[in-house]
């Protein structure tokens, strides 16, 4: 599913919504989590799951070509890790 | 870093600001959003959300895994796990958000 697929899926759905409106929702609801994230927050959303930043100290890399040297500063990457009802309902276990 | 935690109810509150709807079905909408990514992976389908990123299901074999506190062998059966690879947008936005 692209996210195209899920707002028409969405529109299809909530036929008193105009197509355009269901695209500016599902953007808000990414931006609102990019822009935690960009802030350093969580975002955690029980059974489907949790995004957080992780640090990522600085190193000393290499250029795969060369072989030489380069440091590499300290970064901050996005993190998901799935919620359990998300991880069970995967591997067959729906419980309630 | 702030750490705050957001929850669905500032993505209702997101979604609110946005459109003009009620807070209550603003917050169905989320749910759905969130409903709709599930039952993809769940049918082992990728979900890609363009300049968000791609929530894929990968297939595990089993393995003999050990408790690291006992050092007791263990069997892991065969699992599907889920991997999100955010996309090149937002690893650049939270990258320079945090920098100091």
């Amino acid at each position: 599913m692209i996210r195209s697929e899920l707002i028409q899926k969405l529109a299809d759905e909530n036929p008193h919504l105009y197509q355009r409106d269901v695209e500016r929702i599902v953007s808000a609801i990414f931006e609102e989590i990019i822009g935690a994230l960009t802030q350093g927050d969580r975002v955690e959303l029980r059974g489907f799951g949790a995004f957080s930043v992780k640090q990522r100290d600085a190193r000393i890399g290499r250029n795969p070509r060369t072989g030489e040297s380069v440091q590499v500063e300290e970064k901050h990457v996005p993190f998901f890790k799935a919620g359990k009802l998300l991880r069970d309902r995967l591997n067959g276990l729906e419980g309630n | 870093m702030a750490g705050k935690t957001l929850t669905r109810m500032d993505l209702s509150e997101a979604v609110f600001r946005e459109v003009g709807l009620s807070r209550n079905e603003s917050a169905q909408l989320v749910e759905r959003v969130l409903e709709l990514m599930s039952d993809s992976l769940v049918d082992d389908e990728q979900v890609k959300i363009s300049s968000f990123g791609t929530f894929s299901v990968r297939s595990k074999t089993a393995r003999v895994g050990r408790n690291p506190k006992t050092g007791e062998e263990a069997p892991i059966p065969p699992r599907r796990v889920l991997t999100f690879r955010p996309s090149h947008l937002m690893k650049d936005r939270v990258a320079s958000g945090n920098k100091r």
